[in-house]
């Protein structure tokens, strides 16, 4: 089976898990910056195939969640497992410390992440920019990694784009250049950090329908999100997030419709009105 | 008036300006381009998480801005020798001690537009590349480095010309420069008009020629399809 963005490889790929088992999941999860907890014990663990996406203020902790979990940021306590092992961490004299840069680095290719800024490479045109990671990280030759880039581009609707630089790009055009230079590495699951809140509104729809069909796809997928509708349709389920807590976990419909928590039932009028 | 242009022609022509440019460009090009490597190794301690190498970065640049280039270059070549008497041998020639205290001079210039152009670079650039699981490395040569050129060429090109011209000052290295030579022949002609305006058109021409290098440079870093094409002198000159 090969889906309109995936190819056959990486839904294969994506199905050698069982899907009992968390793709990615956050055990008890502590983070302070100075002298603030920004995330104070978050669990949450995402299977295979799942969508979760996460809501809540600004400053809940949501950013730095997946900054977490996609291993750019040292955690102060907890876990992160990916497949069921521990990530971020290596054992020595019975303690776990945090892994080194270039071995984080190597764990971090199994996790695609896109951000809320695109922040694509403004040096290189599209298809660089999809190129690099292959070339880079995964040592592919320049001349297959330009062909599988312009596939997956071709796959987010800009194989006409290929040559044009980020500059030259609409605002949903870069942030589907990002989502495909995060997919031509097949990762285990894919984090996105708030994808359409830096974009025009008429530009929303174009990225969360490469999102949408991602996830019938059976992509594994976190998304952080203001996006109601969005979560509402597509998510398996809704978390809210609020000082560095999760507070509410529940399928979209009982998350829209009754909200447990005071908090988000404020939340959610808030975003509405 | 008394200029006499058949003697400003032949200092125009003359082998000792020649000869003297030749060294002018090596002196300038080695300096910098020492002072490039050490600016950047600068200019990373500058912002290091350790404290020491901070504070070393931060007293050498300190001191090496403080003092007048004329004293570095006098300290290197004269006081050196005195205090260490290895290097009153024959290697250490005026070429490599100019050399030395011009790229420790130029070091500390350098580190302080490395490190703007390193914070000027969008940290979501940094986080980008790692997300992707480039090792750091990769991170500095495929994504920092062309951004940290791209902004740092005019500074630096601003740079390269201040050093082209302070290379004058070797002469007190008795460093056969362009400088050093154009005073030879004033002292023993006494036309100051005809070699001095000789040697001005001179540096003129040479930072000319490298001004076009840095238009051409600034072309290959403009980041879109069309800027592409040849990238000629030709079109450099246009603009």
């Amino acid at each position: 089976m090969t889906g309109h963005i995936l190819d056959e490889a990486a839904i294969r790929e994506l199905a050698a898990t069982p899907a009992t088992e968390f793709v990615i999941e956050a055990r008890d999860v502590w983070k302070r910056y100075g002298s603030n907890d920004v995330l104070q014990g978050v669990s949450l663990g995402v299977h295979r195939g799942d969508v979760k996406a996460i809501l809540g203020p600004s400053g809940s902790g949501k950013s730095t969640f997946l900054r977490c979990l996609g291993l750019l940021e040292p955690i102060d306590r907890g876990e992160v497992h990916l497949e069921g092992a521990r990530v971020g961490v290596r054992e020595s004299r019975g303690r776990f410390v945090p892994l080194a840069e270039r071995h984080l680095a190597r764990q971090r290719t199994d996790i695609g992440m896109v951000f809320q800024r695109f922040n694509l490479f403004p040096h290189l045109s599209a298809v660089g920019n999809v190129m690099i990671g292959l070339t880079e990280v995964r040592g592919m030759s320049e001349s297959d990694a330009r062909t599988t880039a312009n596939v997956m581009l071709d796959r987010v609707g800009l194989g006409k784009r290929a040559s044009f630089y980020p500059s030259e790009l609409s605002g949903g055009q870069q942030q589907r250049v990002a989502i495909a230079r995060a997919l031509v590495m097949h990762p285990k699951v894919m984090l996105f950090d708030e994808p359409t809140s830096a974009l025009d509104p008429e530009l929303v729809g174009e990225v969360l329908t490469v999102m949408e069909e991602l996830a019938r796809e059976g992509m594994t997928m976190i998304v952080v999100t203001h996006e109601i509708g969005f979560a509402r349709d597509v998510a398996g389920r809704v978390v809210m997030m609020d000082e560095g807590r999760i507070i509410e976990d529940a399928a979209p419909d009982e998350f829209f419709s009754h909200p447990r928590e005071e908090r988000t039932r404020r939340f959610l009028e808030a975003v509405r009105s | 008036m008394d200029f006499q242009g058949q003697v400003f022609l032949e200092a125009l022509t003359s082998q000792s300006l020649i000869r003297g440019v030749q060294i002018t460009v090596a002196l300038t090009v080695v300096s910098f381009a020492a002072g490039l490597v050490m600016g950047l190794v600068l200019a990373v301690m500058r912002d290091s998480r350790l404290r020491v190498l901070r504070a070393l970065s931060w007293t050498y640049i300190w001191i090496f801005r403080g003092i007048p280039t004329l004293i570095q270059l006098f300290i290197v070549w004269q006081a050196l020798p005195q205090l260490f008497p290895a290097l009153r041998e024959q290697w250490f020639s005026p070429f490599l001690a100019s050399a030395i205290a011009l790229a420790f001079n130029e070091a500390a210039y350098a580190a302080e537009i490395l490190r703007g152009g390193l914070l000027s670079v969008d940290e979501g650039q940094r986080v980008a590349a790692r997300a992707l699981g480039m090792p750091p490395f990769s991170v500095f040569r495929r994504v920092i480095a062309p951004q940290l050129t791209r902004v740092t060429i005019p500074p630096m090109a601003n740079d390269f010309i201040t050093l082209l011209k302070i290379t004058s000052l070797a002469s007190v290295t008795s460093l056969r420069e362009l400088m050093t030579n154009t005073q030879a022949a004033v002292s023993s002609s006494f036309r100051f008009a005809e070699w001095y305006g000789a040697a001005a058109i001179y540096y003129l021409v040479l930072v000319s020629i490298f001004m076009l290098g840095q238009s051409w440079l600034e072309r290959r870093y403009v980041w879109t399809s069309q800027a592409r094409g040849p990238r000629s002198l030709i079109r450099a000159i246009g603009r």
